[in-house]
């Protein structure tokens, strides 16, 4: 896409990965502010890699990560979640022991402003299921509300950027359509979202756009109505 | 005879009713599926048969032989093998040596050589089609080839009834396809399987019954096309969007499928 001084993330040339082992290669993609923003592609491929490398969780070799103006690379990753980027972990990550309100305060640990326990009203409307379990512990809520509870603590850095991995992991049919949903409600409320999601017809049905990744590299980018009729994606994908 | 046998059995923690009175058996050489809703009890069910959990009441036989009160340990040994959802292979070692240890935990009296325990091992990895990566470190492999793992160590015991705790959570559609081969395959080695998964592919694709838990109860039982159309199963889990995109034919512009 060359430069682009409106995208609100732009990442140009990234090879990251462990170690001395590369896992990513040259990626360059973008978001949009408010844009929903599909990432697919095979287990393995590095997508997990890439959430990390732009929370700064992740060796950085080359290429440049730019996001709202300003520039990413060897930035530590508490600052990285106070500019505005926040990463909702794959398996969902939460403080078992400590209540559900606890674990959601901590994702506003950096936040100093007045407005936190506003917006933990305003998390609690997207989901309400979690109003009476505030005060229990996290470890003890089902795999549906534990995966809100880490959404609802990623919303709590008021990011202008969610970056989700995989929320429907381990979820009932049921439970991932509300997830996605509010993800859907999220994003239409102005926070622009990257999702990583291995359930690429949901994930393609709500996105904007998606890029593929293949062994570590961009292999395809589009529009998500695109991506979803491309042969290449459906067969290798979508299993049809 | 039923290879495995629940009577009523209930098992609580505090307060809440992990099950309630779940009865049913396992046959030979069946695919028994477990669904239900996150929190329904699929895996405390899994637990009270591997003796991970004790029950509060009612009776489980393997072979007509109750085994409520029997450790988790003897019941690997009688031939109950399982995976657990969060995988935790032994770090240092290597994939092959990982499984080394499943053989050699299943012969406890065989007195087997390491190098056969080895060779044992090589033959379950190229079951489950890790054999290209034996002499992986465990943490170099990705979340599926962990999962793969799982179910060699699992396998390496050589159970004759297998519990599989969502080893497919988090594959795609195509590495699903390939999961349900090789689930079909351990099946043609005359393994029998309970398995709990979420993605219905694998329900409808290889099992012959399934059983919906919710709130510890059993909701509905029998082949998976019924339970799967079963009002009472889509209210409590799968959720209208299912029912309506598996019921009527698909919406213009979408697959390609028709004629």
């Amino acid at each position: 896409m060359g430069l682009d001084m409106t995208a609100l993330l732009e990442v140009t040339g990234l090879t990251a990965g462990f170690g001395s082992t590369p896992v990513l290669f040259e990626v360059s993609l973008d978001v949009q502010p408010g844009e929903l923003m599909a990432l697919i592609g095979a287990n393995g491929a590095g997508k997990s890699t890439l959430l990390g490398a732009l929370s700064g969780l992740v060796q950085i070799f080359d290429g440049d990560i730019r996001f709202d103006g300003r520039r990413l690379v060897g930035l530590r990753p508490e600052r990285i979640v106070a500019s505005g980027l926040a990463h909702v972990p794959q398996g969902r990550r939460l403080f078992g022991t400590m209540s559900v309100e606890r674990n959601l305060l901590l994702g506003g640990y950096r936040r100093h402003d007045s407005g936190v326990r506003q917006d933990l009203q305003r998390i609690l409307r997207y989901f309400p299921a979690l109003a009476d379990k505030m005060a229990r512990d996290a470890g003890t809520l089902s795999g549906g509300e534990q995966q809100m509870v880490a959404i609802g603590r990623g919303l709590m850095a008021r990011p202008k950027l969610l970056m989700i991995d995989e929320p429907s992991l381990g979820l009932a049919p049921k439970i991932v359509d509300r997830v996605m949903e509010i993800v859907k409600e999220i994003n239409q409320d102005g926070t622009a979202v990257l999702l990583v999601e291995q359930d690429v017809t949901l994930a393609l049905e709500i996105a904007d756009r998606g890029y593929v990744l293949e062994d570590g590299r961009v292999a395809m980018s589009g529009r998500a109505q695109d991506l979803r009729r491309d042969p290449a994606v459906r067969k290798a994908y979508l299993g049809v | 005879m039923s290879l495995l046998a629940l009577r009523e059995v209930s098992k609580r923690f505090g307060g809440v009713n992990a099950l309630s009175g779940v009865s049913f058996a396992v046959e030979p050489g069946e695919i028994l599926g477990i669904i239900g809703p996150n929190g329904a009890g699929k895996t405390t069910l899994l637990n009270c048969i591997s003796g991970v959990a004790r029950l509060d009441a009612g009776d489980i036989s393997w072979k007509e032989q109750s085994i409520k009160d029997v450790a988790p340990y003897r019941r690997a040994h009688l031939g109950i093998g399982r995976t657990f959802q969060i995988v935790r292979p032994f770090p240092s070692m290597t994939v092959r040596e990982n499984t080394a240890m499943g053989v050699l935990f299943g012969r406890p009296h065989s007195r087997l050589q390491p190098a056969a325990a080895m060779k044992a091992a090589d033959e379950v990895l190229e079951l489950v089609g890790l054999v290209e990566k034996r002499e992986y470190p465990v943490l170099r492999l990705t979340v599926p080839d962990r999962k793969r793992l799982e179910l060699a160590r699992a396998l390496a015991m050589r159970p004759q009834l297998l519990l599989l705790d969502e080893v497919m959570a988090g594959l795609n559609h195509v590495e699903v396809e390939q999961a349900l081969s090789m689930v079909r395959r351990i099946r043609e080695n005359g393994v029998t399987i309970v398995l709990i998964e979420h993605v219905m592919k694998v329900i409808i694709g290889v099992c012959s019954r399934a059983i919906v838990l919710n709130f510890g109860r059993t909701l509905a039982e029998g082949p998976p096309e019924e339970v799967l159309k079963d009002r009472r199963v889509i209210e409590a889990y799968l959720g209208e969007r299912y029912a309506k995109d598996h019921e009527s034919p698909p919406r213009p512009g979408e697959g390609h499928d028709g004629p």
